[in-house]
């Protein structure tokens, strides 16, 4: 693989781009703690980069800095090649970012269809006024959505649950309708924070197949978080390894595979 | 098999978005409408309209604001009847004006002042969450009931401090004032409870109503996918102030007529506002009218059976009363959170199987 500036292609011959989000010399304290230290790393274009490590590492951090979420003290966020000024949350996602949690955040108290059509928020514009009446632009802007959200659904393959409220549904469907909402909001970069933690053999397939559908069809840039070291070395492009907050190896899983000090994070060779 | 959904598809996101997606349903919808507007205001009484119907109207647009706030975008508030008494004294303050202009307009006037109001009480809650917040709207509930007692100039100087609902006419009928008919007082409300009750519908079907939701559901992943946290409280307490000053300026200017604050909007107002929309369902319209008609109607039944027909005294009934009321709460606190509207809804799946339940 030779990387330039204009992207590279990949071992299965799909075409990278460029620097989508890059992270500058990123440091994150809290109080005593330095959950990242000093780590440097880009996401280009079309590409499915992974973030591994042990537990603790700083990888859920990583992402919350992404997300805006956590203000790291040092370092810079660059997104479309622009520097990003400090964000909330929300204003990050208008940006385009979109994720799924570690432990599921999704509303308990809605059907799975209003859930996912949470997901398009970001896109519907009408305002309270238009809302009150349901007139002209309300409801087409409700139908419009709502024929996306369907076509996430049948993609996802959630239709029979679609009514359901989220509440009755088990934990690997639950993985799935919050992706499903990530997913309706038509992402430019799409976070996942161990999207197949707590599953079965069966599921993981469906939920690697999902995510590798999702980068295929819709050429969506994906950042994921990954234990399962087999599933990361089948999905993932390129891989960043953090160990107690620092980055310990960049680059493609067998790249990734064969560095030393990865070998010795996850063997458990002692830190001095 | 009388209810039923079978057979009763949805073949367009439209009609999927429907309030009423089963014909059944619309059906009985239709059947209330006509009854309400056509039916009961040739049979309504002075009675029924004073005990009964006006008081459920009236409150059945504050449950729908406070469920608004508290059931859908989960902001507990305990400033209601501050928020009610916000409407009747804009109302008032509008008709003493403005005598010239229709009091259909002063009654949505005063909505739109108490949602002014309502957002700037509101503003804490972008801070402060559940226990705290329901406290910060207490301290408004006491802070407006001591404003309307304290500056005259609400009050246009009375010297009682009382405030008396001058005379209005809808079309040449008087809907305000001691000369009003049963009918046209009722008729009146009516208009504004079919109005309030479809800018609900509409507001929590759409993108408003999801945001609120995910509000309540949970703040953070609400925040993630791109809800303003800000706009989107102050939007629930705007909407849900509008419809209690609505309500407010009804019970003072129809209802009423003549208001002192303290014992027309005081505390247990906010708490008998939340516990229509406990018993009835948190994050349900129908809930509102349904926690509306049972807290109006039990203690006019109450009080017919008990004193009425078994001769008890009525200070006993009053305290028998309280402990039904206070024992349903706990029940549905416990038991059924979403209240009525979730035993109607059961009720209906139910149905939906009867004769044949597996
Ligand atoms: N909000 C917070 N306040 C204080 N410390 C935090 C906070 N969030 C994370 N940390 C600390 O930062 C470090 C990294 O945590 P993080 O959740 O990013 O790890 P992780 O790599 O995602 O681990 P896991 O694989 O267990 O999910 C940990 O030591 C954690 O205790
Ligand atoms: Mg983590």
């Amino acid at each position: 693989m030779t990387e330039t500036s204009e992207g590279y292609t990949t071992a299965d011959g799909r075409q990278i781009g460029g620097v989508l989000m890059e992270m500058k010399n990123i440091t994150l304290r809290f109080g005593g703690v330095t959950a990242i230290k000093d780590i440097s790393f880009d996401i280009r274009e079309g590409e499915i980069r992974a973030i591994i490590g042990p537990n603790g590492a700083g990888k859920s951090s990583m992402l919350n800095v992404i997300s805006g979420f956590y203000h790291p003290q040092e370092g810079e966020v660059w997104f479309h090649g622009s520097k990003r000024p400090a964000m909330k949350p929300y204003q990050v996602a208008q940006q385009g970012i979109a994720r799924t949690f570690q432990n599921i955040a999704l509303f308990e108290g809605m059907s799975v269809l209003n859930n996912v059509m949470t997901g398009r928020l970001t896109h519907m514009t009408t305002n309270m006024a238009q809302q009150a009446m349901w007139w002209g632009k309300a409801e087409r802007e409700e139908v419009e959505n709502r024929e996306i959200v369907e076509k996430i659904i049948d993609f996802l393959e959630i239709q029979h649950i679609r009514k359901t409220p989220v509440s009755r549904l088990p934990y690997g469907l639950k993985k799935r309708v919050e992706l499903a909402r990530a997913l309706a909001a038509e992402p430019k970069l799409l976070l996942l924070d161990e999207p197949m933690a707590g599953m079965n053999v069966e599921e993981k397939e469906d939920m690697s197949r999902f995510i590798l559908d999702v980068n295929d069809e819709f050429g969506t840039t994906i950042a994921l978080i990954e234990h399962d070291m087999g599933v990361v070395m089948d999905l993932s492009d390129r891989v960043v390894v953090m160990d107690y907050g620092k980055k310990i190896g960049d680059g493609t899983p067998d790249e990734v595979r064969n560095n030393q000090d990865v070998i010795d994070a996850y063997l458990g060779v002692a830190h001095d | 098999m009388f209810y039923r959904e079978a057979g009763d598809f949805s073949t367009t996101y439209q009609a999927d978005a429907q309030t009423f997606p089963i014909k059944y349903e619309r059906w009985g919808y239709y059947a209330i409408l006509a009854v309400a507007f056509g039916v009961v205001p040739f049979f309504i009484n002075d009675y029924w309209a004073n005990a009964v119907m006006i008081p459920f109207l009236i409150y059945a647009i504050a449950a729908l604001g406070l469920n608004i706030l508290t059931g859908y975008c989960g902001q507990v508030s305990l400033g209601t009847g501050g928020f009610m008494a916000v409407g009747a004294y804009a109302v008032y303050k509008l008709m003493t004006s403005f005598p010239e202009v229709n009091i259909a307009f002063h009654v949505l006037g005063a909505g739109l002042v108490t949602a002014g109001v309502g957002v700037l009480f509101g503003l804490p809650s972008l801070r402060i969450k559940g226990f705290y917040l329901a406290v910060a709207t207490l301290a408004a509930q006491f802070f407006l009931v001591w404003l309307f007692n304290k500056v005259p100039w609400f009050y246009n100087y009375s010297a009682s401090g009382q405030i008396t609902a001058p005379e209005r006419t809808v079309f040449g009928v008087v809907v305000t004032g001691p000369n009003t008919d049963a009918a046209a007082k009722y008729l009146f409300c009516l208009v504004f409870v079919f109005l309030c009750a479809w800018l609900a519908r509409n507001l929590t079907r759409g993108s408003f109503g999801r945001k609120w939701m995910a509000i309540r559901d949970m703040d953070i992943a609400a925040e993630i996918i791109g809800v303003y946290p800000l706009a989107a409280k102050l939007s629930a307490f705007a909407v849900s102030s509008f419809f209690i000053g609505v309500s407010g300026a009804l019970f003072f200017s129809v209802y009423l007529g003549a208001v002192e604050v303290t014992e027309a909007f005081g505390i247990q107002k906010s708490f008998l506002v939340l516990f229509m929309i406990i018993i009835g369902g948190l994050g349900s319209i129908f809930g509102s009218f349904a926690g509306a008609a049972f807290l109006v109607l039990m203690p006019v039944l109450l009080k017919n059976i008990l004193v009425g027909q078994l001769g008890w005294p009525t200070d006993l009934a009053t305290h028998f009363e309280f402990m039904i009321v206070g024992a349903l709460i706990v029940t549905f606190l416990i038991l059924e959170p979403h209240g009525l509207a979730q035993l109607w809804r059961v009720t209906k799946e139910k149905l939906r199987l009867w004769p044949f339940p597996h």
